[in-house]
């Protein structure tokens, strides 16, 4: 027996992930996001099982580089296109939509709140990176006080755009909510935390007990205009001391 | 033994056509003078097995009809015209995804808010549409048991040709009640090899609306546009009226034909030579009869219960053969028979 045989392999690609290499820029958040997605579903056995919403921004072209059923949303509607999908398709199932911050928080706030209000059994993995990445780098409903972006390029101001909203302290007030967490990917052990948070919020879905989601408060360094490693560090000590990490739910009210 | 006749309600037939339609899912928001639709399907709907859901807004029920169809099952909403301008980004959507649904519009007076009378003013966003090219099979009833058979018809095209239908009607049939037969029609099977459900056992599947170079953009607008074309030559349909010696020939939809008619009949008895087009299919637009027909015709008056809107296809399909009239009045006004006969008496004395 060579040591070649008795070697465990402890990290390859996912197998729902197509060969395709990603094409996001440096440091972004996509692509560390996508593979823990595809990890999870490959763990628990049910890519085929898996039918997911993609949305408008950076990754619309998301389907690319999943092996699943999918289909694209409008911008913000990818909660009601997944209440559809849910309510017509067999429950064992699996469903969830892909959305960003403008997407989840601006534009598709009613859809998000009504589909966690009416614990519809989906999951949705948000990516919370402060900025709208794909038009440039404009404000978005989740950028912090003081942060300077295209449209507001003298900083956020509270007088002038408000104060950003924190989803998942928002939505845990919802009888309809099973699971929510807030997590990072800007290191190796909130990397592996993220992880576990997928798995649970897929796993609550599994067992049908209603709407999950996960928080990925991710990096832009094109737009944040930091080299990817600062603007890791940026969300790690700016962004998290507004968006606090953690989970905010964990089994629906009954 | 002859099939009974039932009295029923147009918003009703429209609902329970599309469950005989074996449609199972239906969201929508209320709006009169639709409501009597969704409540229906809401009573309805759980006793067939199917499923109603009140959505948050137009946007999310447009959506929820995506999601729906995405997985192939029959999917209606129903929703009265500023609920049409919000589901119009969708409804764009949909038909670029090529996905198969029913929209019924019960046209209320507008702009703005408006008020709640009967309208037809809203022919061009029907038939003209929202952003982008596409296009959208619009049926327009003029009777109770149009509002059925056409809904029926309406899900069966949806099918066919993997795009979104609309019934296009008003308050006046919506609410008013007429004898009616349901058809024997039975709902056509069709095998959709497109749908999503789980990659499970076969290779994954994707409906997408933003291809992903300027290229397959392009490309997708040829296919929609030869679907379109093939629409076009095979779905035209009308009902005409003593055309073969008319000439004062009036063109009417829905509401407006029913009262036009009343009004053609009274100047034939008066000895004038009138007749009528009434269309049927909104999209495409009949303008076959108006080419084949009508070989009398010296002069065209389109009746419409807004500022002048189906009279440009009028026009369009009449192709400068005669003059064309309008005759109407937008913001919830409705024509009597009298003073429709009075337009035609005119336009027949200046022959």
């Amino acid at each position: 027996m060579t040591s070649t045989e008795e070697a465990t392999k402890l990290f390859s690609r996912p197998e729902s992930l197509t060969r395709l290499p990603f094409a996001y820029c440096p440091g972004c958040g996509h692509g560390v996001i996508h593979r823990l997605i595809a990890d999870v579903i490959d763990e628990l056995g049910i890519a085929g099982k898996i039918v997911a919403v993609t949305s408008i921004g950076c990754s619309v072209r998301m389907w690319q580089h999943f092996t699943y059923d999918m289909c694209q949303a409008l911008h913000g509607r990818a909660p009601a296109v997944a209440t559809g999908l849910r309510r017509a398709l067999p429950s064992d199932r699996v469903i969830f939509t892909y959305q960003g911050d403008g997407d989840l928080a601006a534009i598709g706030t009613a859809e998000t709140v009504h589909a966690a209000a009416r614990g519809e059994n989906i999951t949705v993995l948000f990516v919370n990176n402060a900025v709208y990445g794909a038009t440039g780098g404009q404000l978005a409903p989740t950028t912090i006080l003081g942060q300077k972006t295209a449209s507001t390029p003298y900083g956020r101001d509270p007088a002038l755009a408000g104060y950003p909203i924190r989803v998942c302290e928002l939505l845990s007030s919802l009888d309809g909510v099973s699971y929510l967490a807030r997590v990072g990917i800007f290191d190796a052990s909130s990397v592996a935390q993220a992880r576990r948070a997928v798995k649970k919020a897929f796993k609550s879905q599994m067992e049908g007990k209603g709407f999950s989601l996960v928080e990925f408060l991710a990096s832009c360094p094109t737009n944040l205009h930091l080299k990817p490693v600062e603007a890791a560090q940026w969300v790690k000590e700016r962004m998290t001391s507004f968006f606090p990490l953690g989970e905010f739910k964990q089994g629906k009210k009954e | 033994m002859s099939p009974q006749r039932e009295l029923v309600e147009g918003n009703e037939a429209i609902a329970e056509a599309a469950i005989r339609a074996n449609c199972r899912f239906f969201f929508g928001y209320p709006i009169t003078p639709q409501t009597e639709i969704l409540e229906y399907m809401a009573k309805r709907l759980p006793q067939v097995g199917g499923f109603f859901l009140q959505a948050e807004s137009e946007i999310a029920a447009i959506s929820m009809l995506q999601g729906v169809a995405c997985t192939g099952a029959r999917v209606m909403t129903a929703t009265s015209s500023p609920g049409i301008s919000l589901m119009q980004e969708g409804i764009s959507c949909l038909a670029s995804m090529q996905l198969p649904c029913v929209i019924v519009n019960v046209t209320r007076a507008s702009p703005g808010l408006g008020r709640i009378p009967p309208a037809q003013s809203d022919y061009f966003q029907a038939t003209k549409r929202g952003h982008g090219d596409f296009n959208v099979i619009v049926l327009a009833p003029a009777s109770v048991q149009e509002m059925a058979d056409l809904t029926m018809l309406a899900f069966d095209l949806a099918d066919e040709y993997r795009n979104p239908v609309m019934i296009l009607t008003d308050g006046m049939l919506g609410e008013m009640m007429e004898t009616m037969v349901w058809s024997e029609r039975q709902p056509r099977n069709f095998t959709k090899d497109w749908a999503l459900g789980g990659a499970e056992g076969r290779e994954r599947r994707l409906l997408v609306s933003a291809p992903l170079t300027d290229r397959e953009l392009i490309e997708l607008n040829v296919e929609l546009n030869k679907k379109y074309k093939e629409v076009a030559a095979r779905e035209r349909r009308w009902e005409e009226f003593y055309l073969a010696d008319a000439e004062a020939v009036v063109v009417a939809f829905g509401t407006t034909s029913r009262i036009s008619l009343e009004a053609v009949d009274e100047a034939r008895k008066r000895g004038i030579k009138a007749g009528m087009i009434r269309p049927i299919t909104l999209w495409p637009f009949p303008d076959l009869p108006f080419k084949n027909s009508c070989p009398k015709a010296k002069v065209f008056l389109s009746v419409e219960m807004n500022n002048g809107q189906m009279v440009e296809d009028v026009r369009l399909a009449v192709c400068g053969g005669a003059p064309v009239h309008f005759y109407g009045q937008g913001g919830g006004w409705v024509p009597s028979s009298l003073v429709i006969e009075e337009e035609i008496e005119k336009l027949a004395g200046a022959i």
